[in-house]
């Protein structure tokens, strides 16, 4: 009988080695197989697809697909909205939430606590339950310009902005991170003569590193990959961001490596970025497993 | 005096600190959910000229009636049963009690949702809205089986980029990445590798097997559909739950597995009495985490199949914005919400009630 010596130290760290990798292809092929397509040809693109030749980039290459794509949709000004609607809430969230995370913590006011039991509350409230009202709200909100005739906020940078500044779960990752600074040392800086905006923004915020990059993170995440509400709310291609610019290659003959260009354009900021920050990417999400 | 002060004199700062926050969440998110509440009751339409009626429970009655309709075999003259024929007995066609029928005022407009033989008789299920109850059964059945797949999965997957080997951290990496990619891309990328002809995973399947394995349309296949796209998201959102359960086992002592090390404590042992009860909070977390996305499932259906085939895999969030957006039926579409939101309410209500019992 075949037996594996599983004693041997060698031979054991060799297997652990083989499962790690065995599972890190099954994430990483699709990925790879994205990438390598979108510099192929359809054609053989699709003879690739049954041998391993689908993940080499062998053969016709060329940057064709990517130029093809470009001309189909107007990518740069899809890729910079959403990076400026990504950008601008990320920063505007990390303020607001971080002061009222502040205020809950630090300061004590009338209906704080009911005030913090519906922040908590609406955790649960998935959004897509109130996509639809929303829709019908933003459609009807006073226009922040001077034209006169308006369809209310659809078609805007702010309604892709504004409705997500402010939620839950970011209100509540500062508000548990503050919690454990101490309490002595906010009471130095009130007795020293600092008001309650400079020990907020010279004392605290110095000291929440890590949770900013959290919530940032996260957020960031949250925003780009947005594509439900993105779809309702812009129907004018000068205010899409990315996701819905994918809308431009779903047809009846798809042309597959165009597609996979498109994908890999949207992928590889997040990608470059994910890439060049993983560990403390990593190690920052894991920090919200053990505060939730 | 002075001391109570320091604390009960900020009322002001606390509020302006809190107020950008507070009701920019009460605007967006407060005030739509009242709203989808109150427009589940009336016949509110995205654009239209006719102001919005109040219509009760209507919403919720035309989504979720059933009916029960018994019907006899069809006999002849002499009173004898007809068969087709492949012997079958033959029973006479539904729509005839659905379609303006007055002696089954109960059935009227609905479908079969199933039926069974009861004797001689054929007793049908009908319902009103078929194509919800089809989402709301899909939704839960997705809910049941990515719920602890992907919960197990994670565990596992944490449990092995725990081990303190060289590198582990390239691997850590590796296998959080999908997370980061866009569902939407992660969608439309999947199509392909499930497609029917050309698809990667038939031709590999093919290959690993000598061609011996079928292709199979996966998306386009009723009974594989559902389960292609859990498969694919439970693939994408893997590493984020394996970072949280890793989070959970970082703050277990390591003073415990050395004792347990020194008692001779298999490794089985180790997990089953040191590892899980220490991941317990982490289970919990990961477990409601896991439900409320499950629960939302949307963009994978939109870019892969919009439902199909045969609303083999209708959700109740596509449905909830087919009918309040693509078909404009704003109250339609409030009701599904609402029944969507009472479902995952009282879940959580639920998995909060586990574990006060536990504590």
């Amino acid at each position: 009988m075949f037996r594996l010596d599983m004693d041997n130290p060698t031979l054991r760290l060799i297997v652990r080695y083989m499962v790690l990798t065995l599972i890190a292809l099954i994430f990483v092929i699709p990925i790879v197989f994205m990438m390598m397509s979108s510099l192929k040809p359809d054609q053989q693109l699709l003879a690739d697809t049954s041998s391993i030749r689908a993940f080499l980039p062998i053969g016709d290459i060329s940057f064709d697909n990517y130029k093809a794509a470009f001309e189909r949709a107007p990518i740069g000004i899809f890729m910079m909205n959403s990076l400026f609607v990504t950008g601008t809430t990320v920063i505007l969230s990390l303020l607001v939430c971080s002061m009222a995370g502040f205020s809950f913590v630090f300061l004590n006011w009338r209906g704080k606590n009911i005030a913090f039991s519906i922040i908590l509350a609406t955790l649960i409230v998935p959004f897509e339950t109130i996509a639809i009202p929303m829709l019908l709200m933003v459609s009807k909100l006073p226009w922040l310009g001077l034209d006169g005739f308006s369809w209310g906020w659809l078609n805007s940078y702010q309604v892709q902005i504004i409705p997500f500044i402010a939620d839950g779960l970011t209100i509540f990752l500062f508000a548990q991170y503050f919690k454990d600074l101490p309490k002595e040392l906010i009471e130095a800086s009130r007795i020293e003569g600092c008001s309650w905006w400079q020990v907020y923004w010279r004392v605290v915020m110095p000291l929440s590193g890590p949770i900013i990059a959290t919530a940032a993170i996260l957020k960031f995440l949250a925003m780009y990959n947005q594509y439900l509400w993105p779809i309702m709310v812009t129907q004018q291609e000068q205010y899409r961001p990315v996701l819905v610019g994918l809308q431009y290659f779903f047809q009846l003959n798809t042309a597959w490596g165009e597609v996979m260009a498109y994908l890999t354009i949207i992928t590889v900021p997040v990608l470059a970025f994910y890439v060049a920050l993983q560990r403390a990417f990593i190690a920052s999400i894991a920090s919200t497993g053990v505060k939730g | 005096m002075k001391k109570n002060s320091v604390l009960a004199q900020h009322n002001k700062a606390g509020w302006i600190f809190a107020t950008p926050g507070f009701s920019l969440m009460v605007l967006f998110i407060v005030v739509p959910f009242i709203l989808a509440i109150v427009f589940s009751m009336t016949n509110q339409r995205l654009m239209s000229p006719n102001k919005a009626e109040y219509v009760g429970f209507e919403n919720y009655a035309n989504m979720l009636d059933l009916g029960v309709l018994v019907v006899g075999p069809k006999v002849d003259a002499n009173g004898s049963v007809l068969l087709d024929k492949n012997g079958e007995v033959q029973y006479p066609k539904l729509r005839k009690f659905t379609r303006n029928n007055p002696d089954y005022p109960n059935v009227q407009g609905m479908k079969e949702w199933f039926s069974f033989t009861w004797g001689d008789k054929k007793v049908a299920i009908m319902a009103s809205d078929l194509v919800f109850l089809k989402a709301l059964i899909n939704t839960f059945t997705f809910v049941l089986f990515v719920a602890p797949l992907q919960g197990a999965l994670a565990l596992v997957l944490a449990l092995l980029i725990n081990q303190p080997l060289r590198g582990i951290h390239i691997f850590r990496s590796i296998y959080f990445m999908p997370v980061v990619v866009s569902i939407v891309v992660v969608s439309l990328l999947w199509r392909f590798i499930y497609d029917g002809q050309n698809g990667l995973l038939n031709n590999a399947l093919s290959t690993i097997t000598f061609g011996y394995f079928e292709p199979v349309d996966w998306l386009g296949n009723p009974d594989t559909a559902l389960g292609s796209i859990m498969a694919m998201s439970i693939w994408q959102a893997v590493g984020f739950h394996m970072i949280i359960w890793l989070s959970g086992l970082q703050t277990i002592s390591p003073t415990l597995y050395e004792a347990a090390k020194i008692e001779g404590a298999s490794s089985w042992q180790t997990f089953r009495f040191i590892t899980w009860p220490g991941l317990r909070n982490t289970a919990v977390l990961v477990l409601i985490v896991i439900t409320m996305q499950a629960f939302s499932l949307f963009a994978q259906i939109d870019v892969m199949t919009n439902g199909g085939p045969l609303d083999s895999t209708q959700t109740i969030v596509y449905q909830t914005v087919e009918r309040g957006y693509g078909k404009q039926d704003i109250s339609g579409g409030s009701a599904m919400s609402v029944v969507l939101f009472l479902i995952v309410l009282s879940i959580s209500l639920f998995q909060r009630y586990l574990t006060r019992e536990k504590n």
